[in-house]
């Protein structure tokens, strides 16, 4: 894992999921904005999984658990499509809070595979 | 108002999406912890399963129409509660009680339901209080129409 990029990464998923959240509990519906920040979150989750997929052969090993850190690693992936899907199931106020929400939980998730890899918290 | 009684619509659809990351983060834990390190404390362990199995039902029976997923809905979030407080209360006052030796919220022992869920930013605590009022709420919205 590369520590400033994990950084940038949770930074970009707060801030993604406040927007939201913002945009949202104003009555916005899903919009460029907030679809995007999602869009730019799950890029960035693809990255990481490169990433992590690349660190141990250049001697970047993660501390901790490795199956544990790829459960998270997954799991990210795959909320924020779903997460979307849900939102778009009816186009309304609360579907950019969905998205929000994701978004933040994507940030918690994150900060718990920062700490498997480099400090090796359980 | 038929098409919208039955289904999970406005800001019970955001109660979902939180139930349902808390069912993942549950299954996943307790999946990881029973596979990796079942003997350092069952108790701990299996209810921390026990609790993922109830936020997935949960979460399904939020979204599926009916009286009866209604009850099942009720049901798990009133056990929920239950859970949260009940554990929540002996991990911090008496931890051996499960076989686990601190109320740490972030250790190897933790469960979603430890220190009242403090490891999950008490998520586990708010939710099934919020939870109880959507149902009520959706019941007498449902109760008037028919």
């Amino acid at each position: 894992m590369i520590v400033w990029f994990a950084i940038v990464q949770i930074a970009i998923a707060v801030l993604g999921g406040l927007l939201c959240l913002v945009l949202g509990l104003a009555g916005r519906k899903p919009n460029d904005y907030s679809l995007g920040s999602a869009a730019l979150v799950e890029v960035l989750l693809l990255a990481q999984l490169v990433i992590a997929l690349i660190a141990p052969a250049v001697g970047n090993r993660a501390i901790g658990s490795v199956p544990e850190f790829y459960i998270y690693q997954v799991a990210a992936l795959i909320m924020v499509p779903l997460a979307v899907f849900w939102a778009l199931v009816q186009r309304d106020r609360w579907s950019t809070v969905v998205v929000g929400v994701a978004n933040l939980a994507i940030a918690v998730m994150l900060f718990r595979m920062y700490q498997i890899w480099v400090l090796g918290i359980a | 108002m038929m098409a919208t009684q039955n289904r999970t619509t406005g800001v019970g659809r955001v109660l979902v999406v939180v139930y349902g990351i808390l069912a993942v983060a549950a299954t996943g834990r307790s999946v990881f912890q029973i596979i990796d390190r079942f003997g350092l404390a069952p108790v701990a362990f299996i209810l921390s399963a026990v609790s993922a199995i109830v936020y997935i039902v949960a979460t399904v029976a939020l979204v599926a129409p009916g009286i009866v997923w209604y009850r099942v809905a009720l049901a798990t979030i009133s056990f929920e509660l239950l859970g949260v407080l009940v554990v929540g209360t002996i991990t911090v006052v008496a931890p051996d009680l499960i076989g686990v030796h601190s109320n740490d919220a972030f250790g190897t022992t933790a469960t979603v339901w430890s220190s009242y869920g403090l490891g999950y930013l008490l998520v586990p605590l708010v939710l099934p209080v919020l939870g109880l009022v959507y149902l009520r709420s959706r019941g007498r919205a449902a109760a008037q129409v028919a």
